[in-house]
């Protein structure tokens, strides 16, 4: 299968480079004269190709820097850089094209629309950077291909087991062909063995060259990535490479362990 | 590209609630039809009174008597006993403005042929009074200048009398007996119809206006002119100089009021036409509250959609749908309604207006200005109502819109 979902502008982006940085990251909310400081100077850069996982608890700050991260809001102070772009300044219009272009959302609650098939799920991304149409179509199926599904192109989400309902979520994240791939909680819907299948898929994506953020409060799921980034009280307490466990050979043994439980 | 990528979207979502998205586009479906139901029923009227107005001429002038006082006692209109033939003949003879005159007068007699027997209209008239008032004699023959000379006992039927006095029969040529005297049938008139206020204008003999004087009424004087102007650019100057003539002959000082009074028909024409316009003006407006009403429903059920939906409308913003893409989407659905309601409305209302002119008889006169109208009302309807929701689905927040259950 000829298809390539590395990030289309790979070949002009230094190897090695830094795809996101984030400095001096912080974000503020006020109501009244009550203040909130969530994220207090956070700093750091992703290489093109990692997979990093963003760890922390509930009021750790992971979410407001996973928003931050996805152009979803802005941050009250620091810079933060994507593929580039200075996006702390940029107005709605302006962080929707980036959104559109640069970033692959992938949620927990996998957020496809109801009552639309997988392949115009996928697609969804293609109306709004104007590429809809034959060329979008072929895309959009070629993805869905890419995460197994090219024989349910035209089944109704709540057709979908919640497995397959991710991976759609994962084919539209890529169909736009994205800087970087941003999966909060990706698995916390899902089984043991549905989340494996979903992680190996992840590592696959970023063996093939896509830069995976996968934002989690499971030190299970952030071993499966290269790097680790432990997030408390809207600070970095920690930042380890580490070895990834494999996903593929997890789930092999998985199964093992389910056929013996059968026998 | 995109917009029609949008524009699609919008279709989807219409054909997903096709039972919401009908409901919804009936209160424009019911007012655009109503706009052009009643404006094409009262254009239809208005029609038929103009017809009606003009099947007697527009450039016809009416000169009835006027008022008298006498010893402080003032009398009504057509009282006044001090208008002859001879004015007649001073107004064809000295106003350029006037093509043809006849005097006239009126009474009401019964008449009998036969074994039948008839009350009507007797019209005395002058032989012009056939072509001024455009009224043909269909058959048999009118009556000429000779007739009016020699005070013929000549008449013409109205084909009402004619019907009722000759069932079945030819009334040419035959005896018609008014108040005892008979009168020789020479034809009978086309069928006219009835006049702007209803009444049957065939029921009527008309007669020579001098035998009318001498046989029947017993009196000199005339009790009105019939005068057809030159042009109907004329009728007012006809009317100065027929005013002009008829004070310098019935003697009037200058400064006194005149003894009769001139009636154009362009100035009935003008007043009913007045009077049709404000009808139609009025059942317009009132039918056009009913399409405000649509609008709000709409505007109603779009905020409904946008509320049911936040959770998509995040999810578009987190692929990459910029403020504008959601407001175009959402209005674009709001103006689909409006139009494609706005379309059955048209429909319908043409429907409804060829149903009331078929069942009722009336005359209906389908203006297209009215219908262009009424469409770009609605669909204006859907842009104006539409935006308010269509705006709010825009401001949301994509994280806010993300979380929302």
């Amino acid at each position: 299968m000829p298809v390539d979902f590395v990030p289309s502008a790979q070949s002009t982006r230094p190897p090695g480079g830094d795809i996101l940085v984030v400095e001096d990251l912080e974000r503020v909310y006020r109501t009244g004269s009550y203040e909130v400081r969530a994220l207090r100077g956070v700093s750091f850069a992703i290489p093109t190709g990692q997979m990093v996982a963003i760890m922390g608890t509930s009021g750790s700050g992971k979410s407001t820097l996973m928003n931050i991260l996805g152009c979803l809001d802005k941050p009250t102070g620091g810079r933060y850089l994507l593929d580039g772009v200075e996006t702390a300044s940029l107005d709605r219009d302006a962080r929707a094209s980036i959104r559109n272009s640069k970033i692959g959302f992938v949620f927990q609650s996998f957020n496809l629309l109801a009552r639309t098939t997988a392949l115009e799920n996928v697609e969804l991304p293609l109306i709004y950077s104007g590429e809809s149409g034959r060329a979008g179509h072929a895309r959009a199926l070629l993805a869905l291909k890419r995460v197994g599904l090219g024989d349910r192109a035209h089944h109704l989400p709540n057709q979908l087991s919640g497995g397959q309902q991710q991976r759609v979520a994962i084919a539209r994240s890529l169909v736009n062909r994205p800087a970087i791939l941003l999966a909060d909680e990706p698995t916390g819907n899902l089984d043991t063995r549905t989340s494996l299948e979903i992680l190996s898929l992840f590592q696959e994506l970023n063996h093939e060259g896509v830069t995976v953020l996968l934002i989690t409060h499971e030190h299970d799921i952030a071993a499966f990535a290269d790097r680790v980034v432990t997030l408390r009280d809207g600070r970095i307490t920690a930042d380890l490479r580490q070895v990834p466990r494999s996903a593929a050979s997890a789930l092999a043994m998985c199964t093992d362990d389910s056929v013996e439980q059968l026998s | 590209m995109k917009f029609m990528a949008i524009l699609r979207v919008g279709l989807r979502a219409l054909a997903r609630n096709k039972m919401r998205s009908l409901l919804t586009m009936l209160g424009i479906i019911i007012g655009v039809g109503a706009v052009i139901a009643m404006i094409s029923i009262a254009d239809g009227a208005r029609a038929q009174v103009q017809s009606q107005i003009a099947s007697m001429g527009t450039n016809i002038l009416m000169v009835f008597p006027g008022s008298v006082t006498q010893g402080g006692v003032r009398s009504g209109f057509g009282s006044i006993t001090t208008m002859t033939a001879d004015d007649a003949v001073a107004i064809l003879r000295e106003a350029p403005s006037v093509a043809r005159i006849a005097p006239t007068t009126r009474t009401v007699a019964q008449v009998i042929a036969g074994n039948q027997n008839w009350s009507t209209q007797i019209q005395g008239a002058g032989a012009d009074y056939f072509d001024i008032r455009d009224w043909p004699v269909e058959q048999g023959l009118p009556f000429t200048d000779l007739d009016v000379r020699s005070s013929a006992k000549a008449c013409v039927l109205g084909t009402t009398v004619a019907d009722n006095l000759f069932p079945g029969q030819d009334p040419v040529g035959q005896v018609v007996r008014i108040n005892k005297v008979p009168f020789q049938i020479l034809g009978v008139m086309k069928k006219k119809g009835g006049n702007a206020m209803g009444s049957d204008q065939d029921d009527i003999i008309v007669v020579p206006y001098t035998t009318a004087q001498k046989r029947l009424q017993g009196i000199s004087h005339i009790q009105g002119m019939m005068i057809s102007a030159v042009g109907k650019e004329q009728v007012a100057t006809a009317q100065t100089e027929i005013t002009q003539i008829l004070r310098r002959r019935h003697r009037i000082a200058p400064g006194g009021n005149d003894d009769f009074m001139i009636r154009a028909q362009s100035d009935i024409a003008a007043t009913a036409d007045e009077t049709s316009k404000v009808m139609t003006m009025l059942l317009g407006a009132i039918a056009s509250v009913s399409l405000l009403v649509g609008g709000i429903g709409i505007m109603n059920i779009m905020l409904v959609s946008v509320t049911e939906r936040i959770r998509e409308i995040g999810i578009r913003m987190a692929v990459g749908a910029r403020p504008g893409d959601i407001l175009l989407q959402f209005l674009l659905e709001a103006i689909i309604l409006s139009t494609l309601g706005g379309l059955i409305g048209v429909g319908l209302g043409i429907g409804i207006s060829q149903i009331v002119s078929k069942a009722a008889g009336w005359s209906v006169l389908i203006a297209p200005p009215a219908v262009a109208m009424a469409f770009g009302f609605a669909v204006a309807i859907g842009v104006f109502f539409g935006f308010y929701p269509a705006r709010k689905a825009a401001l949301l927040d994509p994280i806010e819109a993300l979380r929302y259950e």
